[in-house]
């Protein structure tokens, strides 16, 4: 019974910190983003997934792996 | 740093910043056509982080108001760290940080080191001779002389 009940804590315990994980990534996956801010003074914020900023990303992502 | 082919302007402006900018991690100067000027990293990755940094700028040229309006700056932040690059005509610096830095604080860093590149060493003026004029000294010892 003793040993159940640890094993459900244990499950219940590995169960939220692997969802606090996959939560944590998938914030962070929807927070990327690029600002662009022009000679003019206008500014365009593009987040992942609206048209353009997957390419911008990409070349960050790219760039951010070449300097580590 | 790759010093050995750079104007002191250009080693002097970077030196600064990489000690007045503990945010950042990496950065790299280079032209618009792809040529590493200064860099925190070795030859061959300065050369990997300037052509990725040119695809970088050139995406965003794309979606720029209209064909005259250049781009000034761009940051992008991922989820393991963040992406800067700043323009100033010739010369470009990209710069990568850890997540969530203080990005006025880096694009003003990073245009400094631009505007300290871009600052052409003054010419030495010819040093004039001192006008001729009488001192208190001078005077002095010429009293001294005369008695």
């Amino acid at each position: 019974m003793r040993a159940r009940s640890l094993l459900t804590g244990v499950a219940i315990a590995v169960g939220s910190a692997a969802g606090a994980l996959a939560y944590r990534r998938a914030a962070a996956r929807r927070k990327e983003r690029v600002e662009l801010y022009f000679a003019d003074g206008s500014m365009i914020s593009l987040a992942a997934g609206a048209p353009g900023a997957d390419r911008l990303l990409a070349h960050a992502r790219e760039l951010l792996a070449a300097a580590r | 740093m790759l010093a050995s082919c750079l104007m002191p302007a250009t080693v002097q402006a970077f030196a600064d910043l990489i000690e007045i900018s503990a945010q950042i991690k990496a950065a790299v100067v280079f032209d618009r056509e792809g040529n590493v000027l200064a860099s925190t990293l070795d030859d061959d990755r300065a050369r990997i982080l300037a052509g990725s940094g040119l695809g970088l700028l050139r995406a965003a040229e794309e979606s720029r108001p209209d064909e005259e309006t250049g781009l000034a700056q761009l940051d992008a932040t991922l989820g393991d760290g963040c992406v800067f690059l700043v323009a100033d005509g010739e010369h470009l610096i990209a710069a990568t940080t850890a997540p969530e830095p203080t990005v006025g604080l880096v694009f003003y860093d990073l245009k400094s080191c631009l505007r300290g590149l871009a600052e052409e060493p003054e010419p030495e003026k010819p040093k004039r001779a001192p006008a001729k004029r009488p001192t208190t000294r001078a005077r002095k010892k010429d009293d001294d002389a005369s008695s």
